[in-house]
């Protein structure tokens, strides 16, 4: 739209629809705060207010981080996000570079492979997958939780694109200063592509972090949760008893990834829309 | 190893044999080459990917049981049974329902939102910034101050419609509520995402069109909207569109959290009764053709994506 | 009528002043072009025109009416954008009926599907569609009128953004570089056609561009903008022969205008370069000012004296019918410019030494602010002598 004229009627008329709409989205984020520095009393006697009579902030929260492993699961969750992505990376990008630079035998055949591959949803293959990860004992283990997303059709097509950007001449000269197949991937195609790798990293860091379905099949034990199916067994157990703590781990499991985004919005936006509109 | 990728000209009557062979050589050095560099990704998606998506296929083509050792052909007796069953088929419209609800609000909403952000220079970022939190947010926690929301008797939605005179009801507990509900949070959540897409879109507008419509007299914010924004976003809202729809579909967490299911199937979807049937309820061949079912609609979705695109791409 | 007066307009973006007060009256009928490099202004004062940007002072009328404030399509203006701005999503006749069907047509008569059956919309469309064809077959795009602009060539899209501005037959015509985006030989051929399309239509036309061919072959008057300011407005020739400022005489003329850096003796005389100038300035001896010298105002002469240049060839540069010779002289830091006619030329060769001399006449004199300095007003004399010799 153009930002020409916007007359001051109309002005306030956007500021003031966009400040409804922002407060309606914002109300499940306040509320859980809220609820989370509250005391039992206040929690079940129905109330508008925000800010408690009697604070009960610390000890909701250290009922949380007690009760329940919250910080294991976290660390859970930075352990595994991180592993995948590494890993994402390291596999999807030669091969980026491979179907984006040089010419072989099977070249179309494998493109094709990973286009049908970003058509199949994770969910469908959970079933084999399982079998898959039982089959090699690793159930129940941080490699359970890692291993079904090492390679991302995703990662590599994205790759590719950017990869293409790069010219040739550039790999050209790399090849004649002695440079390996390899460290050209890693020295010259990696760095000059650095948005699109972090764009990549955030997306999957995010889609990781907030999954719940391959956890609930592939671990079973507390120490191995990420936040999510921790967040979930945790209320199970409190069957709707202990709300305060339960919002208190809430609040905490979401507010490092919203953090994040708030200081970086430019590029977790870019990250998780970024091969999208082109 | 150096594949440099220059070969000097031929010409007539120089050593072709030779030629032939250094260019023979090159080819399958780089063939070498790319192929070391692909395989691990090679292998990786062929073992994560298309093994497992055969093993769906043909577990769901026969009797094998979880653990069993022997397995044998019964064809599409699965898919019978499961479309004979009651609880899929209430699982499959309720997934329908579901997605026609949150596709068109959250479309509406996203472009909405995206237009009011960018008809003016102030404040958008934070506006911007406050829509897309959802989308951030892990859902299974916020499905959880949700419930809070929700509550019968403590929770603020009720409280307020108490306030305001209005009638209220037990929104995850009644089964007429719950599948709209779910859909709302729905909405919630993807809206952020949607109306990126749309602010990605809007950007890419040229301003010289606004310029030419100004002056051919379509200045009025309705026109303007006609004449250009709308016409120009045709392809970004086919693919959000598209990836909303997609996501709706696979929509897990909440119902996983809230209700799961129910009331009765109430509320219950694809994936849910997929996980369920091929995890709790170990119903291998039933769950494996869930997941057929729910491959061929997301495959569809995507394919018909990819058509729409390059159909209606407008030429600058 | 639709002659455009434009009283001191200033425009500031923030603290940026892009348009200093700016006055220029422009006659009804008159093609005129607004010509000044990159970043001087003329774009923006054009969008004034048009009433896409609003001035931040001084006025604007078009015809006997203020337009100041008055929003674009009230203006009875038209424009071709540089990049043509089509509606990419419609045909070119829709391209071109839209703003007729913008004015001609209400709200509720352009309702997509409910319009079409009120009153009168289906003759006022058939109207519409007359004139779409009209103009089209006019412009020799009468084919193409099913095609989108996707599918056009840059040429032809320009002809339908021209197409869409004639079609309102608007009072005046506003031009933003239309021929930037085109190839060179195209662009001479539009030269042309643009201006037999003003003579067609009769109509004020405003014209902007860097280019100086396009503004010297095209306009009736040039109106040379350098940052933000305007420095003369005349026809071209004038424009040429007789700038008003030393940055118009830079601007315009390919190869540049020579400057020599000049010092006043006290008989009328003007050292520059090792050689003195006879000149009539009228200022205090010991003064400095500036001479500028056209590349075809020199001729070859045997020896030194007054009014002659002394200098060492550097490049010779062989054009055809002309030679430029490029040779440096005393006390200026980079290479004159001279134009020679080739056949009346002897050989030249690099190193050489040269005697060229000037007509003083033909000096152009510059005060060291830029000012033009003119000897006792006899402006419009001396033009007329150089028309003469030439």
């Amino acid at each position: 739209m153009s930002t020409l004229r916007l007359d001051p009627l109309s002005a306030i008329f956007r500021h003031a629809v966009l400040l409804i709409t922002g407060a309606l989205i914002l109300i499940p984020f306040v509320w859980m705060v809220s609820l989370s520095i509250k005391p039992p009393g206040e929690i079940f006697r129905a109330s508008f207010s925000f800010w408690p009579e009697q604070f009960y902030g610390i000890e909701n929260y250290t009922k949380a981080l007690t009760e329940v492993p919250l910080s294991q699961y976290m660390l859970n969750g930075v352990f595994v996000c991180a592993m995948i992505v590494v890993l994402q990376i390291l596999v999807c990008a030669p091969a980026a570079y491979a179907l984006a630079k040089l010419d072989f035998p099977g070249k179309n055949l494998l493109f094709a492979l990973v286009l049908i591959a970003l058509l199949l949803p994770h969910e469908v293959l959970a079933l084999p997958l399982f079998i898959l990860g039982y089959q090699l004992g690793i159930l129940n283990t941080y490699a359970a939780l890692i291993f079904p997303y090492v390679v991302s059709p995703f990662g590599i097509f994205l790759f590719r694109q950017f990869f293409k950007t790069i010219p040739d001449d550039v790999i050209h000269a790399a090849r004649l200063d002695g440079l390996s197949e390899l460290s050209i991937v890693w020295k010259i195609m990696v760095p000059m592509a650095l948005p699109a790798i972090i764009a990549f990293g955030i997306f999957s860091v995010v889609s990781h972090w907030n999954s719940l379905f391959w956890p609930l099949i592939a671990v079973r034990d507390q120490a191995l949760m990420p936040p999510p199916l921790g967040i979930m067994a945790f209320k199970n157990e409190e069957a709707g008893n202990d709300y305060g703590p339960l919002m208190a781990a809430a609040t905490l499991v979401v507010a490092p990834l919203i953090i994040a985004f708030l200081s970086a919005q430019r590029w977790f936006v870019e990250g998780l829309t970024g091969g999208a509109v082109k | 190893m150096s594949t440099a990728s220059f070969t000097a000209p031929k010409r007539a009557g120089s050593n072709t044999a030779g030629t032939r062979k250094a260019l023979r050589n090159h080819r399958i050095a780089e063939a070498f080459a790319a192929w070391s560099l692909a395989c691990p990704a090679f292998i990786l998606l062929v073992v994560l990917f298309f093994l497992p998506v055969f093993a769906v296929f043909a577990i769901a083509l026969t009797d094998w049981q979880f653990g069993a050792s022997s397995l044998s052909f019964v064809g599409f007796a699965n898919f019978k049974e499961v479309f004979a069953d009651e609880g899929f088929r209430a699982s499959f419209v309720n997934t329908i329902l579901y997605v026609a609800i949150v596709v068109p609000g959250t479309i509406l909403l996203g472009l909405a939102i995206a237009l009011l952000i960018e008809a003016g220079r102030s404040f958008r970022a934070f506006y911007r910034a406050i829509h897309f939190l959802p989308f951030m947010a892990t859902l299974t926690a916020m499905a959880i101050a949700w419930e809070a929301l929700l509550h019968p008797t403590i929770g603020l939605v009720n409280q307020t419609l108490v306030g305001l005179g209005l009638p209220t009801a037990n929104w995850l507990r009644d089964e007429n509520t719950v599948l709209p509900v779910l859909a709302v949070i729905g909405i919630w959540q993807n809206l952020g995402y949607a109306m990126v897409l749309f602010l990605a879109g809007l950007k890419s507008i040229p301003q010289d069109l606004y310029d030419a419509a100004d002056i051919d007299g379509a200045d009025l914010w309705l026109d303007r909207l006609r004449t250009v924004t709308l016409p120009m976003l045709g392809p970004v809202t086919m693919f959000v569109f598209i990836v909303v729809a997609l996501k709706a579909f696979e929509t897990f967490d909440t119902v996983q959290i809230l209700t799961q299911g129910g009331p009765g199937h109430a509320s219950e979807t694809l994936l849910f009764t997929l996980y369920r049937e091929s995890f709790q309820y170990l119903r291998t061949g039933y769950g494996a053709s869930v997941a057929v079912v729910f491959l061929f609609i997301v495959v569809a979705l995507t394919l018909i994506q990819a058509r729409v695109m390059d159909k209606r791409v407008h030429y600058q | 009528m639709a002659e455009i007066s434009i009283r001191s307009i200033r425009k500031s973006f923030g603290a940026t002043s892009v348009l200093k007060d700016v006055s220029l009256e422009i006659a009804d009928g008159e093609f005129l072009t607004l010509l000044g490099p990159s970043g001087c202004g003329k774009s923006t004062l054009l969008r004034i025109l048009a009433g896409l940007e609003v001035q931040t002072g001084g006025s604007l009328a078009i015809g006997d009416h203020v337009v100041d404030g008055v929003r674009p399509k009230r203006r009875d203006v038209a424009m071709v954008f540089q990049s043509y701005a089509l509606y990419p999503h419609m045909t070119v006749a829709q391209n071109m009926a839209l703003p007729l069907r913008m004015r001609r047509l209400s709200s509720w008569q352009r309702l997509p599907v409910v319009g079409r059956f009120l009153l009168g919309t289906t003759a006022v469309g058939a109207e519409i569609e007359k004139d779409v064809m009209r103009t089209a077959k006019a412009l020799g795009i009468g084919h193409l009128l099913a095609r989108k602009p996707g599918q056009l060539s840059g040429g032809q899209r320009q002809r339908v953004a021209v197409g869409r501005a004639m079609v309102r037959q608007p009072a005046v015509f506003l031009m933003d570089e239309p021929l930037s985006n085109l190839d060179a030989k195209l662009r001479v051929q539009m030269r042309a056609e643009i201006k037999e399309l003003h003579q067609r239509l009769g109509v004020t036309f405003v014209y902007v561009t860097h280019d100086q061919s396009e503004a010297m072959t095209m306009s009736d008057r040039v109106a040379v903008m350098l940052d933000g300011e305007l420095l003369q407005v005349a026809p071209p020739q004038e424009i040429y022969a007789d700038p008003d400022d030393l940055r118009v005489a830079e601007f315009i003329g390919s190869p540049k205008i020579n400057i020599l850096e000049a010092t006043l003796r006290s008989d009328g005389l003007a050292d520059a370069a090792g050689t003195s100038f006879t000149i009539a300035a009228g200022l205090a001896p010991g003064s400095t000012l500036s001479l500028g010298i056209r590349p075809e105002a020199f001729h070859l002469v045997d020896a030194s004296k007054d009014n002659v240049l002394t200098g060492s060839v550097r490049l010779v540069e062989h054009m055809g019918s002309d030679l430029y010779v490029h040779f440096d002289v005393p006390g200026a830091d980079h290479p004159l410019v001279a134009r020679l006619l080739a056949e009346r030329a002897p050989h030249i060769d690099p190193g050489q030494t040269l005697h060229l001399g000037v007509k003083p006449e033909r000096l152009l004199l510059f005060a060291v602010d830029g000012r033009r300095l003119r000897p006792d007003g006899n402006t419009k004399a001396k033009v007329l002598q150089i028309k003469e010799r030439v």
